[in-house]
């Protein structure tokens, strides 16, 4: 019962203390929601604008049907925003960084890509400039001007004047060679059949409707996609992430900061006064743990709130999850501090490693950028830290809205961290009082 | 003395086999206080901490009317209250809120707690101040909150630990009329200082400790008698060419219940056995034709003890 009524003096005690600092109180909760309004709104938001298209240079020097049909389909391309430049512009521009990549489609593009289609002419090279930080949008510039090009090379094959002319001559490329090479008959074949497609679709433009006449004629892309974001339902929001991240940091360091207290008052003999008393040294850091995991879930909490009310994050999956990865994460927070405390020597030195030790363990977690992103290897080291599993087991409660069966492994990782930093730091503390 | 409140027997304690306490043994009656006294790095600290169930003894044991004094939630620990030397307070928690929270750690709650905080804030005076916080105070006002927190549980034995370290003479008048009023009220005190004065002004008994070890262990009154000199009689001569000062030193040397003589310039530092013998020395030098311009008496202090003791200064 004296016991009880210690640990709970202890407890209150550590609440007043937080509750008062006015100052650092504001700044564990400002600076979370800041950091986590920025990284969110860069991030995509709360989904409702749409993403930023790829800023991507046009040198179109050729002027063929060919060439001024690629740049018309690049413009059209609802993925990049074509700026149309000189070469030395282009080259310029993406060189300091202002355009990700530059497309340059050379004199006599047109011609060279019909007549290489079906022979085995040198194929023409179209130049791509990019900015070697961005090598991941370079993937998808490629892919929208592979499209554009095979679409208009092979539609200007079926139905083109400059078709026309382009079969002919590999018919009598062909004709040439059917008599020693069996596979230059049968495309000989082919192309005479095609002459013929040509021909009807040629009579036929005539008597054909505008939207007709406009369709595309060459080859297509055989599917097209129906994209479904599979999270929480209305939208993906990138606020809820974000403020997964920033929490955690910013809980972390609050735990960084109990942590420190311990030394603090150990220097100041405050910890020898508490335990001159006729309590426990158990008691004493049971009290910190319970008292400083209350305040890392209620500034989780307070966090959340914000975000919901004013980023429109939405829990979109379990609440009793978010809320049991939100505990478990926070009693792993109040035993890191005590981690701290236990092996730190001074209040100056254990700060500066332990915050060294956590900016690691935020960033490996995926707190600032999401850990998706990282290589295959990093991400299954990851797995390993506890920050990891919080910043994953927030997301699949938001955003991603999963049922509570998801953020089970995330507990159960937390609690299995608390219990190892707890019973470590204990023993410490045991081992010092002798 | 009668069956001692507290009873210390052979502590040890190192570290990294470094001797810190050797053997310490002493014991305290009820309602006495016990002056523990020593320099810097002496052991009183160690010795106060095993006292208070902090560390544990290598070797030896520490009872407590009648039970012993171990670490965690020991039962002796409610009997023993600590004023540490630190300001051991919070110093953003108001008085009142300290209070409270040391009371609680005793298993004090509801009415009683807010009675035995009163109490402790108005033996210390700090009343009018128990609801702004301690980082408003001045040092003395801490050092005498610090002094209240550990009063709150009625201890039968405090423990003050230097208790008026950086304490301005005002202040220290303050704490030692809080203590005084303790120990009228019959309460058992340890007062460690390296002040020798505020031991005197304090203690029925003192421990004196050196290297770890105890090297006297009595009351004032039979320290004081180890000494060969008890007072000390000086007199600032006003003709010093009147008289032949190597005749008037070997005379005054000759005389009953003289210990011992030296000069300081114009003055005579004469070591007396008794303060009884100043009078008759007074009226011999004055019969020699010695006139002194200006006298004075002085007992001699434990810090002379301490230095006979030990060969080396209390605060060396």
């Amino acid at each position: 019962m004296s016991s009880l009524t210690a640990l709970k003096a202890l407890i209150r005690k550590d609440l007043i203390l937080f509750l008062s600092d006015r100052r650092s109180l504001l700044l564990t909760l400002v600076m979370p929601i800041l950091l986590g309004g920025f990284f969110g709104y860069l991030f995509g938001g709360s989904g409702v604008a749409e993403n930023a298209k790829i800023e991507v240079g046009l040198v179109a020097v050729d002027d063929s049907d060919i060439g001024k049909n690629i740049a018309a389909g690049l413009k059209a391309d609802k993925s990049i925003s074509i700026l149309e430049l000189t070469l030395a512009e282009a080259q310029d521009q993406v060189r300091k960084g202002k355009l990700h990549a530059a497309i340059v489609i050379p004199a006599g593009f047109g011609t060279a890509a019909g007549a290489a289609l079906f022979s085995a002419r040198d194929k023409p090279e179209i130049t791509l400039y990019y900015d070697p930080s961005q090598t991941a949008l370079l993937a998808v510039v490629k892919g929208v001007l592979t499209q554009q090009v095979m679409q208009t090379v092979s539609a200007e094959m079926f139905s083109g004047k400059a078709g026309v002319r382009f079969i002919d001559d590999n018919i009598r490329e062909s004709e040439k060679r059917a008599a020693k090479n069996p596979e230059a008959a049968e495309l000989n074949k082919f192309l005479l059949s095609l002459r013929k497609f040509q021909e009807r679709t040629q009579g036929d433009e005539s008597t054909a409707s505008t939207a007709t006449q406009n369709a595309p004629r060459g080859l297509s892309m055989p599917f097209s996609t129906q994209d479904e974001a599979m999270s929480s339902g209305p939208k993906y929001n990138g606020y809820a992430h974000s403020f997964a991240g920033m929490s955690v940091q910013f809980i972390l360091m609050m735990g960084i900061d109990a942590g420190i207290g311990i030394l603090l008052a150990r220097r100041m003999g405050l910890w020898n006064r508490l335990l001159a008393a006729p309590i426990t040294t158990s008691t004493v850091l049971l009290a910190r743990t319970i008292s400083c995991a209350l305040i890392a879930f209620g500034l989780l909490c307070c966090t959340f709130l914000f975000a919901v009310l004013v980023f429109k994050v939405k829990i979109a999956g379990s609440l009793v999850g978010f809320l049991g990865v939100g505990a478990c994460f926070a009693l792993m927070t109040a035993t890191f501090g005590l981690l701290i405390a236990a092996y730190g020597k001074t209040p100056e030195a254990a700060r500066g490693l332990a915050v060294f030790a956590t900016l690691i363990m935020v960033m490996l977690g995926g707190a600032w950028v999401p850990a998706f992103l990282f290589p295959q290897w990093l991400q299954t080291f990851s797995l390993g830290l506890p920050t990891r599993w919080a910043v994953d087991g927030l997301d699949a409660m938001t955003w991603r809205g999963l049922g509570i069966s998801a953020a089970i492994p995330a507990m159960l990782v937390q609690l299995g961290f608390a219990a190892l930093f707890g019973s470590v730091a204990l023993r410490k503390f045991h081992r010092d009082e002798r | 003395m009668t069956t001692p409140l507290l009873k210390v027997t052979g502590l040890c304690k190192s570290y990294s086999g470094r001797v810190a306490v050797d053997e310490v043994s002493f014991a305290l009656a009820s309602g006495q206080t016990l002056g523990l006294i020593g320099p810097n790095g002496a052991g009183k600290s160690t010795t106060v901490s095993m006292l208070c169930g902090l560390l544990k003894p290598d070797r030896g044991e520490i009872l407590l009317d009648g039970q012993r004094v171990n670490q965690g939630n020991s039962a002796a620990k409610h009997k023993i209250g600590l004023v540490p030397q630190d300001l051991a307070i919070y110093e953003e928690l108001s008085a009142r809120e300290n209070l409270k929270l040391f009371g609680a750690l005793y298993g004090l709650t509801g009415d009683l707690l807010k009675q035995r905080c009163q109490a402790a804030l108005d033996l210390v005076t700090l009343s009018d101040r128990a609801g702004d916080k301690p980082s408003t105070y001045s040092g003395g006002m801490k050092r005498r909150l610090n002094i209240a927190a550990a009063l709150l549980h009625d201890p039968q034995l405090l423990i003050l630990d230097e208790p008026t370290v950086g304490v301005d003479p005002q202040s220290r008048n303050a704490i030692f009329d809080s203590l005084e009023t303790l120990k009228r009220q019959g309460r058992s005190l340890i007062y460690t200082s390296h002040y020798m004065e505020e031991v005197e002004r304090l203690a029925d008994h003192i421990v004196i400790i050196d290297h770890g070890k105890v090297i006297a262990n009595e009351t004032p009154e039979e320290l004081y008698r180890r000494l060969p000199s008890q007072a000390a009689l000086n007199v600032e001569l006003g003709d010093v060419e009147a008289v032949s000062l190597a005749a008037l030193l070997a005379g005054i040397q000759a005389r009953p219940g003289v210990t011992g003589v030296n000069t300081v310039g114009n003055s005579l530092r004469i070591a007396l056995g008794a303060a009884d013998d100043a009078l008759p020395m007074l009226e011999w030098l004055t019969a020699q034709g010695c006139r002194p311009r200006h006298f004075s008496t002085a007992r001699t202090d434990l810090e002379e003890i301490f230095l006979t003791l030990t060969g080396h200064s209390l605060r060396d």
